[in-house]
């Protein structure tokens, strides 16, 4: 068995989230190749090829695959397909717009989001917003694997590296351009990898509040900020803050859910979590369910006081 | 200009469906059905872009069971002029479904397709890049914003570290995210008239397609679910707890 896990990076900085789906790889046993596809991104393969686990780091650098748009890095992954038992990518936006897009083409019927890894054909993954967890056996000769990388422990670092080799690119289908990206900056933990979690609803009513009522706690406690569905279609925080079903689904030790009701779909992306906090003025909200410490309080006092309360521990 | 767009009919999202008993798939009796959320998203945009003369028809397609045809109404009562039900009881996979809407789209010739990004009961997440991929497209996927030209058209994609945006020559294909729009209901005259749009039906073999899954579902389960903790008095006794307790503040 031989597996083709795709990175996930930056180009010169490879994302934990492929460290992850190395791990993944792992479990399925055999030989794991870890794919870097880019431009610029020979940094991103010399990290790839010091973590454990990896047995050839394959490197694809050149102007067709910056941006990793879908339809070239597809291309790319179907023209080394061939070598390949199993093709795997974490499920983040871009192994999500990726991946399937590759099944599709080698005609296998794709494995979302795999939680858990019962044997070499068998798979777990979450339906219904997480509800109900599906087992699947696939029947494809070659299987094709997006796994969500919070489910499973980073790679650790190894001893010696591997070397990292030149893959040829094939020519870019040209059926798409890059026009412009607009990223977010933020001096914060990123919100997938983060161990604290200060998370925000729609109660917060405005960015502002976020910023003056939310920020200070985070950053106190050295944590990400995360929201709620209402909270970013309000336009409080960008959309690369949503936790749920259809936005981040994260895992850290603490998550704290200020003015959060617990929809369905966004105890979707956080349930996973060591320890819920929930601070909701409604004792009935739904939120509180889950949480293992709920605070029945107005987030507007309670948030700046809990504030108070770590910095004090903080300078003592 | 012609779209087509492919809707599914699934559990309504605010239903917490739950796996039965003998672990052999989901409890859907008596279970409240509509239309997938994104798929609404992706019908709206659609109806948009008719109401600002940019198209001309749209094209909507189910694949399912006979009550699949309910899902189409409500598209053609939003706005779009005809149905497609592709018939069938059994459960198709993504990649069916991408290869069955390939051939309609052979058929439909449409400049756009337009999907949901995902489907709220299996959410595989698969079918329009699928879709895509067999036609040789390019896709836009998770859109929060699409812009029409003549000849191309540019798609704004929410990603993982903000937003991506990709220019795509026609005929392309996009799924729709949650903040491309906010669907509208439709009216009651335009429910009526929605009763007297046509909706075609075939079956997946018309078109030549084996729906036979590729994935055995050997079990389903219920996660562990999390019990809820304590209520706690006061701020002062949350962060008591959180460090002595949990551990997880210093
Ligand atoms: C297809 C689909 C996908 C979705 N995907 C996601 C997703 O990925 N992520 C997601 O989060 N949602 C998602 N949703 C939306 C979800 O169903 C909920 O609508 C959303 O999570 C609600 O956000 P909220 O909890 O901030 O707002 P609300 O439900 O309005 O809750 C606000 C809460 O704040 C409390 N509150 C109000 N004022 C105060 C105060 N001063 N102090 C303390 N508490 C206060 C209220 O008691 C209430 O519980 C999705 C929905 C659909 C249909």
């Amino acid at each position: 068995m031989t597996i083709l896990v795709l990175a996930e990076h930056q180009d010169t900085q490879l994302d934990d989230a492929t460290a992850k789906a190395i791990s993944a790889a792992g479990r399925i046993g055999g030989e794991v190749h870890v794919l870097v596809a880019g431009s610029g991104c020979q940094a991103a393969a010399e990290a790839a090829a010091g973590l454990a686990g990896v047995a050839r780091v394959l490197l694809a650098d050149g102007p067709s695959l910056s941006n990793r748009l879908a339809e070239p890095v597809a291309a790319l992954i179907v023209s080394l397909a061939g070598g390949y038992d199993a093709v795997l990518a974490p499920s983040t936006t871009s192994g999500r717009n990726i991946l399937p897009r590759v099944a599709a083409l080698l005609d296998v019927m794709q494995i979302s989001d795999v939680v858990a890894i019962d044997g070499p054909d068998l798979f777990q993954r979450p339906i219904y917003a997480g509800n109900v967890i599906q087992t699947v056996r696939s029947t494809d000769a070659k299987k094709v694997l997006s796994v969500r990388a919070s489910s499973f422990p980073a790679a650790s670092v190894a001893a010696a590296a591997v070397p990292v080799e030149a893959v040829a690119i094939p020519e870019n289908p040209g059926r798409s351009s890059f026009v412009r990206s607009e990223l977010s900056r933020s001096e914060r933990p990123e919100l997938a990898g983060a161990r604290i979690v200060v998370s925000g609803g729609r109660a917060l009513s405005s960015a502002e509040n976020f910023e003056t009522v939310l920020a200070p706690l985070a950053d106190t406690l050295g944590a990400a900020i995360g929201a709620s569905r209402a909270a970013v279609d309000a336009g409080y925080v960008s959309n690369d803050l949503q936790v749920g079903q259809t936005g981040k689904i994260i895992a850290p030790d603490l998550y704290i859910a200020c003015g959060i009701s617990g929809a369905i779909q966004h105890l979707a992306g956080m349930k996973d979590s060591r320890v819920i906090v929930a601070i909701n003025k409604d004792p009935d909200a739904p939120i509180f369910q889950v949480a293992d410490y709920g605070l029945v309080a107005d987030l507007f006092e309670a948030v700046p006081e809990f504030h108070a309360a770590v910095a004090e521990g903080a300078k003592a | 200009m012609k779209i087509l767009v492919a809707v599914k009919r699934v559990a309504d999202p605010n239903v917490k469906v739950r796996a039965l008993a003998d672990g052999s798939g989901v409890d859907l009796a008596n279970i409240k059905m509509t239309m997938n959320p994104f798929d609404e998203i992706a019908v709206e945009e659609a109806v948009r872009l008719k109401e600002v003369g940019r198209a001309n028809e749209i094209v909507v397609v189910s694949i399912g069971p006979e009550k699949s045809a309910e899902t189409l109404r409500t598209a053609l009562a939003m706005g779009a002029d005809r149905g497609l039900l592709v018939r069938t009881d059994a459960v198709v996979e993504p990649l069916a479904v991408a290869k069955i809407l390939k051939a309609v789209a052979e058929a439909e010739r449409p400049d756009i397709i337009i999907t949901g990004k995902q489907a709220i009961d299996d959410d595989a997440n698969q079918t329009g890049q699928m879709l895509s991929a067999l036609l040789g497209w390019g896709q836009g996927t998770f859109a929060s914003k699409l812009v029409v030209g003549d000849k191309a058209i540019e798609v704004t994609r929410e990603v993982d570290g903000g937003l991506q945006t990709v220019g795509l020559p026609l005929p392309a294909l996009v799924t729709a995210d949650l903040r491309l729009n906010e669907p509208r209901y439709a009216s009651l005259p335009n429910i009526m008239k929605a009763k007297k749009k046509p909706i075609d039906e075939r079956t997946p073999a018309d078109y030549g397609v084996a729906v036979e899954p590729r994935l055995t579902v050997v079990r389903v389960h219920e996660p562990a679910t999390r019990k809820a903790g304590i209520k706690v008095g006061s701020v002062g006794e949350l962060v008591e707890r959180l460090r002595m307790e949990a551990g997880v503040l210093r």
